[in-house]
């Protein structure tokens, strides 16, 4: 059995990585990639404590993460492709004027 | 049927609307069929709602009543409560009945945008008869907010020069009063349920508890929650001085959206008067009715003298509202059966005469793109029909006795004057009825500044007198305004037993006034 | 009954109204006289087969229930009795006749269905006001009269003086029934009733009968604000001096004749004008326990009939020189009210309406005569070409003045009479009164003898500067009033100018013969008592008893709970030999007058009167300064542009900008980087987990 602190510690890493990530990242995908390592660091940990505590809550509250990552995701990607029609550059820097 | 009625009626204009979402785009000469359907959905709306005074048993109370549990999670306790009684019986059927006549008489006026414009206005009267026919404070609250984006939109899109302005200041004021309103609802709601355990935002269920004792405020509760729904109604009446937002609204608007603008919108304050702060906070209500019947004599006043001076007639109709719904409040506020009555039928009156004004002021800025009234004078010689239909609107604005508006206005007087609730009653009357003469002064003078005199602008005389759909659209305002001006009974009956129901809430004994007491002969009433 | 008088003219207005653009003149002119005629034959039946038979002397006709809210009801019901019987036949008789000269003299005229149509409304809203069986039913013929005096004195719409003329009697009008609203509500705050008189089957209480249960009201001017029956009779006199040209409101009468002839005859001169004292007689169970108010309603009568007869001295427009003495004929009236003697004003009205209706017709027909000149110094002559014209108005003339034995005689002389006996008011008001009302009729005697003068006798002015010399004489503002043609006259207009002055046609100069019949004869049905010593008996004032109520039947307060009850005052210990020598006395000051006018006008006709009266003491100039100026200003330039745009929308902008101004700074924040607001996302939940591990 694995104990409970190797699960946090993993999560905590992951999540780490992610925001780093998201700070010196410039390229939109990679930024989203990170965004998308943080939550399913959170969903790591909720099932980790799922199963420590015998609580189905937690995995539930994972599908419902889940879920609105893929919707996320969906909307997210679709924003991305049309900056990248646009701008012909995935750099966030770049898209600062808040409009079009 | 009678049950679903009101939900049919709140409902079809938003289906005609939905309808339209779909339709074509139709800019340029294919928007006929746009304009069709719209006013075939407004119509069969009208002809509904005849149904409502037909059905209407004078006994008074809430009919054609649908009431279910609507939003049942965290015990919240909304429900889907419609119902009309004898306050709002006649403000849904003007509702239903100026919009055909605002699409009729703007029928070749909007060149922009044709389809959207019919949206919003079927969309708002949808929030319209929601708001009247509301018996549940949520239900109330979401209709008095849903009303005021189209009507955002018919300002800011087919306005005038400063229309962006106009709008924006529109809804910010309505918006910042109605939050008002909102905290005044949850707090209602919070404390009728912690005093009773019924969680609900039912309306004539805290009026119950309310009347009955079960439900007491405190003297500071009631007074903060008192104002918290006066400001948000007064802003909307608009009561001096918050009334600014009303001239440039008017201004701005294009004519439909001024008639209804105007014909309902205004009433909602006046209404919401009536349905929450006198029967709700009957205590409040006589403890400020001194300071808000002042307001509402200096709103009557104020507003005449600034009529008078208007350059430009849209802001002179504006202002000549302000005085006008003085009196409605200034009826409401004096607690007497003749002047909650004559408040009622005030409102009917300015949503006539003063939609009929509007549509008129329309009519010429169709045909000179411009409002001064400078630009006009002799009239009469040119357009004698359209002189003569302006004549009696005008007649019915300044209350001529056998035209509607006198009705009204007498009764607001005669029920101040008599209030025994109101202190100062007579001095209230008494200066009330100055704008008796005020009104025919800017009216008159307005007339005969457009109408009389030679042709002095050369660009008038070749004006063309009205045509049959202009005629079309004024026709049913004339009639009515005759008809409730000799015949005000049909109409007052209706709201007899609501009325007195509110007027003994919120006077302290159920033998008021001195009048009502020593009179036992008057009473009796052989008409009928 | 009763509602076929007032409905016939309804009708035809809505027949001239709807249909009569596509009339000729000749059915308009049916339409309209025959409504009028129905009008005046149903009127005359019902007053010889319903009144006279009646026991009570009081028809009641009811139709439907107004307007009940509450205790407060009024209803559409009429009421015939003594007073509205006399009213509704002098009215419908007089206006009878009036139509008929009209379909002449507007011949021509391309609104002549317009203007029948608002003739016949304006008799739909006057019999209304007389019939009306509770206050506020006749407040709705009262603004309806008003109405149409406003819509006929704008008759001529596009003459800009005819518009201002119309607004500002319409506005006076109201100020005036400002007055009597709030004597109404204050009535109805009193005594739960606007109804006159109890009806049983209908359930109605009557203000009058509650008033006879009440005691008189001390003399006393504390009284006036006191909110008791003083306060009410006064503020109902407020709304009759509106509609009867009184000081302060009379303002409005004299710019009225902007208006076509027969109007300010039937309206102006013979009908619209007395219902303030058919208000008054009306309340007189109300104002016989308001001595202040008397005393008020006698000083404001008096004053206005001085003063207007003053100015009608100096005027030069023929029609303002009758108008003024309306107003100064109307304040007799008015002083006789005010002394007690109802009857004695309410006969006055009576025989005025046929005097002064004959004489405006007269002058309309002089008008026509000479082609729409209004201006007395350009006649002169004038019986050689108008004979008929001027025999009737001779017949006018003498009896306004108050020669023996025409109708005008009778009336003045009794109101004279019971002036300076009146036992209402405390010595020696009543001498002064009986002194101020005797010097009026002198001067009465002089304006309309100078009227003659100026007309009829005398060299013949017209022909010297013809239409072009209007201008020279320079009598400012009055100019643009006088020389003015109706539009409409058209084709003939050409014609006119050139001709000489001419007779006018046949159904303009029977009108004038049946209303100089009346004129000569109506007085005989009030000979005063005294005069006859019994032998012909004073008709209307016997017949008038039901409906007035005495000051000394009052004066036994609450025993005398019948408007019946008691005889007049002077009844009791009548003093002929006062009476001769006062008849005595005003029959020579009417000859008198009539004399040293002949004899002065004869030799000046265009003798200048002092300009202080040709200007009317410059009233109208200090209404203007001191109320309408003022007003104007400061709504325009205090109300609107300060208050409003300055402090509340002021206000309101700086909500609006201080919001954006606030935006403006935090907009910074928003920078759009994204990277940036990763950052701050970043911080703040290291500031939150801080904050919840420290603690």
């Amino acid at each position: 059995m694995v104990p409970l602190s190797w699960y946090l510690g993993l999560s905590a890493l992951l999540f780490t990585i992610g925001a780093v990530g998201v700070f010196i990242k410039r390229n939109a995908i990679s930024i989203f990639l990170c965004i998308e390592l943080m939550l399913n660091a959170a969903n790591l940990t909720l099932v980790a404590f799922s199963g420590f505590f015998g609580d189905l809550g937690g995995q539930l509250f994972v599908f419902i993460v889940m879920t609105v990552a893929a919707a996320e995701a969906a909307v997210g990607l679709a924003i991305i492709i049309s900056i990248f029609r646009n701008r012909e550059s995935l750099n966030v820097d770049d898209v600062d004027a808040l409009k079009l | 049927m009678g049950n679903y009625l009101l939900t049919i009626l709140i409902l079809l204009p938003l289906v005609g609307a939905v309808a339209l979402a779909f339709a074509g785009r139709g800019d340029g000469t294919k928007d006929r069929p746009l304009k069709w359907t719209a006013l075939i959905f407004s119509v069969a709306t009208f002809l509904l709602s005849l149904a409502l005074p037909l059905g209407f048993s004078s006994s008074g109370g809430p009919q054609f009543e649908t009431n279910v549990p609507w939003i049942e999670a965290f015990d919240l306790g909304v429900r889907y409560h419609v119902a009309v009684d004898g306050l709002s019986l006649w403000l849904v059927l003007l509702t239903t009945l100026l919009v055909p006549i605002a699409l009729v008489s703007s029928w070749n006026s909007i060149h922009k945008r044709v389809r959207e414009f019919l949206i919003a206005m079927l969309a708002l009267e949808t929030g319209m008869i929601g708001v009247f026919v509301a018996m549940d404070m949520f239900v109330f609250y979401l209709f008095w907010e849903v009303m005021l984006i189209p009507m955002y939109f018919l300002i800011g899109v087919w306005g005038g020069e400063r229309r962006i302005y106009a709008a924006v200041k529109f809804v910010l004021y309505t918006v910042v009063a109605s939050l008002l309103m909102l905290a005044g609802i949850i707090a209602l709601y919070y404390l009728h349920g912690q005093a009773t355990g019924n969680f609900t935002f039912d309306i004539p269920t805290i009026t119950g508890d309310i009347g009955a004792g079960l439900f007491d405020l405190s003297t500071t509760q009631e007074q903060w929650i008192f104002w918290a729904f006066a400001i948000a109604f007064l802003v909307k009446v608009p009561l001096f001085p918050f009334h600014t937002w009303l001239p440039d609204a008017h201004v701005e608007a294009p004519t439909a959206g001024s008639v209804i603008l105007a014909g309902v919108l205004l009433k909602m304050g006046t209404y919401g008067l009536m349905r929450f702060n006198l029967p709700m906070f009957p205590e409040a209500s006589r403890h400020y009715a001194t300071l808000i019947a002042a307001l509402a004599v200096v709103g009557i006043i104020y507003g005449a003298l600034v009529a008078m001076v208007q350059p430009d007639i849209k802001k002179l109709v504006a202002y000549s509202s302000v005085s006008h719904l003085g009196f409605v409040v200034l009826g409401i506020f004096s607690f007497t059966e003749q002047g909650l009555q004559g408040a009622l039928y005030q409102m009917l009156n300015h949503g006539i005469s003063t939609g009929a004004l509007f549509m008129i002021v329309g009519m010429i800025y169709d045909r000179r793109h411009t409002r001064l009234i400078a630009e006009f004078g002799g009239l009469a010689r040119v357009m004698p029909a359209f002189s003569t239909l302006f004549l009696i609107v005008t007649l019915s604005s300044i209350a001529l006795p056998l035209l509607n508006g006198f009705v009204g206005e007498f009764l607001i007087l005669v029920g101040t004057f008599t209030s025994n609730a109101l202190p100062n009653a007579k001095l209230f009357g008494s200066l009330a009825a100055l704008g008796m003469i005020l009104s025919a002064v800017y009216m008159l003078w307005m007339y005969q500044r457009v109408i009389f005199g030679e042709v002095r602008n050369a660009t008038n005389l070749g004006l063309s007198d009205l045509d049959g759909r202009e005629k079309l659209a004024l026709a049913p305002m004339i009639v009515l305004i005759f008809v409730m001006g000799i015949f005000p009974s049909l109409f007052l009956s209706r709201s007899e037993t609501d009325v007195q129901a509110i007027k003994t809430r919120v006077n302290p004994s159920p033998a008021a006034t001195t009048v009502a007491a020593d009179n036992p002969y008057a009473q009796t009433d052989t008409s009928h | 009954m009763l509602a076929t008088i007032i409905l016939a003219p309804l009708v035809g207005a809505a027949i001239l109204g709807m249909f009569g653009r596509r009339m000729g003149e000749r059915a308009i002119a049916l339409v309209a006289c025959s409504a009028v005629g129905v009008s005046a034959i149903t009127s005359f039946v019902a007053f010889f087969t319903r009144l006279l038979p009646d026991a009570d002397r009081r028809v009641h006709e009811y139709l439907f229930t107004w307007i009940n809210v509450g205790s407060f009801r009024s209803d559409f019901a009429f009421l015939l009795d003594p007073l509205s019987g006399i009213y509704i036949l002098f009215i419908t008789f007089v206006a009878f006749w009036i139509h008929v000269f009209a379909t002449g003299y507007m011949h021509g005229d391309k609104g002549y269905w317009r203007f029948f149509a608002y003739l016949n409304l304006f008799m739909f809203s006057m019999l209304t006001l007389i019939l009306a069986d509770n206050f506020l039913l006749m407040f709705v013929g009262w603004e309806g009269v008003g109405l149409c005096s406003y819509l006929l004195i704008g008759y001529y719409y596009d003459r800009d003086y005819a518009g201002d003329a119309a607004k500002k009697a319409f506005i006076v009008n109201r100020i005036g029934d400002f007055g009597f609203a709030i004597g109404l509500m204050l009535l109805f705050l009193k005594c739960g009733t606007i109804f006159y008189f109890s009806n049983e089957p209908q359930g109605v209480r009557g203000a009058f009968d509650w008033a006879m249960a009440q005691a008189t009201e001390p003399l006393a001017a504390s009284m006036i604000f006191a909110g008791g029956l003083t306060t009410v009779a006064l503020l109902l006199f407020v709304g009759a001096t509106g509609k009867s040209a009184q000081i302060p409101l009379y303002v409005w009468l004299p710019d009225a004749m902007a208006g076509p002839t027969p109007v300010s005859a039937l309206i102006h001169a013979a009908t619209m004008v007395t219902a303030g004292i058919y208000l008054v007689s009306r309340a007189s169970s109300i104002f016989v326990h308001a001595p202040t108010a008397m005393l008020i309603v006698a000083s404001i009568g008096a004053a206005t009939a001085i003063f207007a007869a003053t100015i009608g001295l100096a005027q030069w427009d023929i029609k303002k020189v009758l108008a003024y003495s309306t107003v100064s004929q109307l304040g007799y009236m008015f002083l006789a009210c005010g002394v007690g003697a109802f009857s004695a004003g309410i006969f006055h009205v009576f025989t005025h309406a046929f005097f002064k209706a004959l004489l405006f017709l007269g002058a309309g027909s002089v008008i026509v005569g000479m082609h729409h000149e209004q201006d007395m110094r350009k006649m002169g002559g004038l019986k050689k070409y108008m004979p008929l014209t001027f025999l009737t108005m001779a017949v006018g003339w003498l009896a306004i003045s108050g020669v023996p034995l025409l109708s005008g005689f009778f009336s003045k002389d009794e109101i004279l009479y019971r002036s300076f006996t009146s036992g209402v008011l405390p010595e020696p008001l009543p001498k002064i009164l009986w002194a101020i009302g005797a010097v009026t009729a002198f001067i009465t005697a002089i304006y309309m003898t100078r009227l003659m003068a100026l007309t009829f006798f005398g060299k013949e002015r017209f022909a010297e500067g013809g239409h072009a010399g209007a201008a020279s004489h320079g009598h400012g503002r009055d100019e643009s009033h006088q020389s003015v043609t109706p539009p409409g006259v058209g084709p003939d207009e050409h014609e006119h100018h050139s001709g000489p002055p001419r007779e006018s046609p046949k159904s303009m100069v029977l009108p004038l013969m049946v209303l100089a019949f009346g004129a000569a004869f109506a007085g005989y049905l009030g000979v005063p008592e005294g005069l006859s010593g019994g032998a012909i008996p004073n008709y209307i004032e016997h017949f008038l008893e039901p409906s007035i109520a005495h000051p000394a039947a009052a004066a036994h307060g609450a025993d005398a709970s019948h408007a019946t009850a008691g005889e007049p005052a002077h009844a009791a210990g009548a003093d002929h030999t006062t009476e001769w020598v006062l008849t005595a006395l005003s029959s020579v000051i009417a000859l008198l007058g009539i004399g040293l006018g002949y004899v002065w006008f004869q030799r000046k006709p265009l003798w200048e009167p002092p300009r202080l009266l040709e200007e009317k003491y410059y009233v109208d100039e200090v209404y203007d300064a001191a109320l309408v100026r003022p007003i104007k200003i400061g709504s325009a330039k205090v109300l609107w542009k300060v208050i409003d745009v300055r402090i509340i929308d002021g206000a309101v902008n700086a909500a609006g900008y201080t919001a954006s101004l606030l935006g403006s700074a935090m907009r910074y924040m928003q920078s759009g980087f994204a990277r940036s607001y990763v950052a701050m996302v970043v911080f703040g939940a290291l500031l939150l987990i801080g904050y919840f591990v420290i603690r």
